[in-house]
C-alpha cells in the first residue's frame, strides 16, 4: 500500500494557507484508516526559503513526514510542480491538493501526466475497502455524492472547510526528498505581479464572509461590506451583479462563475439569493440576510431573514458589534 | 490569427433540474444543454480578439452526445467560423482523464495561435481538464485569465491571471492553452443574422477512430472514477423572519452571531 501525498500551499506572505492544513488533516484522517503514512510537500521557488521552511514546520504539525521541493522555478507558474509530483506518485495512493487555481491546474497537470483520475472540490473523504471514498456536493449542492476512484486510487482537490484543521500530537518528521529529474512542461514566465488596492482577505480561508449584491448599489455602499467584514473579523464577497459592476474584484465572487464557499457565517447584504448565487454559498454554516424584499429567493434558506435597508441595518449593526465588549 | 475555443454543453443550471441517472452518471437528457458559462466568456473574448485583429478565424471544439450542435449552433450564431464536434457512444460516461485524452488528441488536429477554455464548467465543475490537455499536448498553459493580449509580431501571448490580491501577468510564446473567466467580459447575444448565418457554417464530426483513439484508453468502459451513492443534503432548519426598526433587527443579529458562537 502506498502512502498519501498532500500538496501544501503557500499564501502571498510565505505562509502555509489553512486550506492546505484542512487538507493535511484531512490526509492524516486517511492514513489513519489504511494504515499508512502521510507525507507533505511545499515547493520552493529557486531554493529552500526562510519562508519555505517555516511552511513546512507549519505543515509538520499536520502530517507524519513534510519535505520542500525545490524543483519550482523562480518566476515560472505551476507547470513545474505538476511535473515535480508526477514523478513522485509510484508509491502514492492519494494525492491531495486545495481545490484552488494552483491546486486546480497542478492536479489537472499531473492527472494528464499520470493517468490517475480526478475527484474535484471535495467536501469530505473517508477509507473503505476500495480506497478513499470522497464527498462532493453536486448541481449547486442539491445533492451529495459518494465517489471512488475505480482503481482506489488517485487525486483529490479539496474545499475549503471540509474538515476543522487539527494538529497532530506530536510534530512530524522532516525529510529529504532526493531531488529526482522532472519531466518538462511548457514554460510560462511571469512578467509581473500586480497589487489591486489592499490585499484583500481570501474568501477561501475565511470562517465569516460579509457580501454584497445589487442592493449595496455602488463602491460607495461596499464600504458598509468591509467595515462589517472588518468588525467580524471576515472576508468580502460578492455576487456576479456586484462584480459585473466593477464595484469590486472578480477574485471576490460567489457563485456559479465564481467561487464556492463554506464559511461558518454568511452575512449577505442586498444579496437576492438567485440561484446562481445560490449554488456557491448554500452550505454555509449560518446564512444571515438583509433585504428590503421580503419575497428575495434568499428569505427561504436563510437562517435569519431581516426584512429592512441595509443601509439602516448594517450601520446599526455595526454601532451594535463595536458596542460589545471585546 | 487562429483560435480554438474548449465548448462544453452543460445541462442548463437555471433549470435546477440535473439529476444522476441509475448508472450514477449525469443524465444528459433530463435537462436542456446550454453552452457551459466560462465557455461562453472564453469564446466572447475569442471573437473580440479575432475582430480587433481584423482577420482571423474561431474553431469551437466539442466533445459531446451526437446532439451537441445545437448549442455549437448558438455558438456559431454568435460569430464562430466553425465547429468541431468529437462525438463517439464509447465517450458516454468519461472521467476528466478520457476528456482531457480526446480533447488533447483533437486540438492536436487543428492549427490554432491560441486555444481558449472556460476555467472549469457547472456541471463537473473539476477545473483540471485544460491544464491537462496543455500538460499532453506540451502547450504553455495560462489559466485563469481576465485578459488575453497576443503580440503576433512577437509571437506570444499575455494574460491577466486573477491572484488573490489582483493579478499576476504571464507570458508564453503562441501556441497557448488559456483557460479564462467571466473577467474577459459579458458573451453577446447572437443577432438575427448571425443565426441566419449560423446554419450554414460547417460543423464536422470526428469519432474516436478518427482520432486513433480506442475504447481501452478512453471513455466510459475505462472511467477513473464511479459515483457509488447519492443522497439529498440535510435541509436548512426554517427562516426565522425580522421585521423590526434596524436598531432591534440589529440586536436580533447579534444575539443570534452569539447564540451561534460566531462573535
Amino acid at each position: 500500500m502506498g502512502h498519501i501525498l498532500v500538496v501544501g500551499e503557500l499564501a502571498p506572505d510565505g505562509s502555509l494557507t489553512k486550506l492546505s492544513t484542512e487538507v493535511a488533516t484531512l490526509g492524516r484522517s486517511l492514513a489513519e484508516a489504511s494504515g499508512t503514512t502521510v507525507h507533505g510537500v511545499v515547493f520552493a521557488t529557486g531554493g529552500a526559503s526562510a519562508a519555505a521552511t517555516a511552511a513546512m514546520d507549519e505543515l509538520l504539525a499536520f502530517v507524519d513526514t513534510a519535505s520542500i521541493d525545490e524543483r519550482a522555478t523562480d518566476g515560472d507558474t505551476v507547470a513545474p510542480v505538476a511535473a515535480a509530483v508526477s514523478t513522485d506518485v509510484a508509491d502514492v495512493d492519494v494525492v491531495l491538493l486545495p481545490a484552488t487555481p494552483n491546486g486546480r491546474d497542478i492536479a489537472g497537470a499531473l492527472s494528464a501526466l499520470t493517468g490517475l483520475g480526478v475527484l474535484a472540490n471535495a467536501t469530505g473523504a473517508r477509507w473503505s475497502a476500495d480506497g478513499p471514498v470522497v464527498e462532493m456536493s453536486a448541481f449547486g449542492g442539491k445533492l451529495i455524492t459518494d465517489s471512488v476512484f475505480t482503481q482506489g486510487r488517485g487525486i483529490i482537490t479539496v474545499r475549503p472547510n471540509a474538515v476543522t484543521a487539527a494538529p497532530r500530537a506530536t510534530a512530524g518528521t522532516r525529510s529529504e526528498t532526493p531531488a529526482t529529474s522532472a519531466p518538462t512542461l511548457a514554460p510560462v514566465r511571469v512578467v509581473d505581479r500586480v497589487e489591486e488596492g489592499a490585499a484583500a482577505v481570501s474568501i477561501d480561508d475565511a470562517r465569516i464572509i460579509v457580501s454584497g449584491g445589487r442592493g449595496v448599489a455602488g463602491p460607495e455602499g461596499f464600504r458598509l461590506v468591509e467595515d462589517l467584514a472588518a468588525a467580524l473579523g471576515g472576508a468580502v464577497g460578492a455576487t456576479r451583479a456586484a462584480v459585473d459592476s466593477g464595484w469590486i474584484a472578480y477574485s471576490q465572487q460567489i457563485g456559479q462563475t465564481g467561487k464556492i464557499v463554506k464559511p461558518q457565517l454568511y452575512l449577505a447584504l442586498g444579496i437576492s439569493g438567485a440561484i446562481q448565487h445560490k449554488v456557491g454559498m448554500q452550505t454555509s454554516g449560518a446564512i444571515v440576510a438583509v433585504n428590503r424584499d421580503a419575497d428575495a429567493p434568499i428569505a427561504e434558506f436563510a437562517d435569519l431573514f431581516i426584512v429592512g435597508d441595509l443601509f439602516e441595518v448594517g450601520p446599526a449593526l455595526l454601532t451594535a458589534l463595536r458596542a460589545r465588549p471585546d | 490569427m487562429h483560435i480554438v475555443v474548449l465548448m462544453k454543453p452543460v445541462p442548463d443550471p437555471a433549470s435546477a433540474g440535473e439529476r444522476l441517472g441509475p448508472d450514477g452518471r449525469l443524465d444528459r437528457a433530463a435537462v436542456p444543454a446550454v453552452i457551459n458559462g466560462n465557455d461562453e466568456y472564453a469564446l466572447e473574448a475569442a471573437l473580440k480578439l479575432i475582430e480587433a485583429a481584423g482577420e482571423g478565424e474561431v474553431t469551437v471544439l466539442a466533445m459531446a452526445p451526437a446532439s451537441a450542435p445545437e448549442t455549437i449552433r448558438k455558438a456559431l450564431a454568435m460569430g464562430a467560423t466553425r465547429g468541431v464536434l468529437v462525438t463517439d457512444p464509447a465517450l458516454e460516461g468519461s472521467c476528466t482523464v478520457s476528456t482531457t485524452r480526446v480533447l488533447a488528441a483533437a486540438l492536436k488536429t487543428l492549427e490554432f495561435d491560441i486555444a481558449i477554455a472556460g476555467v472549469d464548467t457547472s456541471d463537473g465543475q473539476a477545473g483540471v481538464v485544460p491544464a491537462g490537455i496543455a500538460a499532453l499536448n506540451g502547450l504553455p498553459y495560462l489559466s485563469y485569465a481576465a485578459k488575453i493580449e497576443p503580440d503576433v509580431a512577437a509571437g506570444t501571448v499575455r494574460v491577466r491571471r486573477i491572484s488573490p490580491s489582483g493579478y499576476d501577468v504571464l507570458e508564453a510564446p503562441m501556441p497557448a492553452l488559456i483557460s479564462g473567466t467571466q473577467a474577459l467580459g459579458e458573451p453577446r447575444y447572437p443577432s438575427l443574422k448571425g443565426i441566419m448565418g449560423a446554419r450554414s457554417k460547417e460543423v464536422r464530426t470526428v469519432s474516436l477512430a478518427d482520432l486513433g483513439l480506442g475504447g481501452e484508453s478512453v471513455g466510459g468502459a475505462v472511467a477513473t472514477t464511479r459515483v457509488i451513492g447519492s443522497r439529498a443534503p440535510e435541509s436548512r432548519a426554517a427562516t426565522r423572519v425580522v421585521r423590526d426598526n434596524p436598531d432591534e433587527a440589529a440586536r436580533q443579529i447579534v444575539d443570534f452571531l452569539a447564540e451561534r458562537r460566531l462573535i
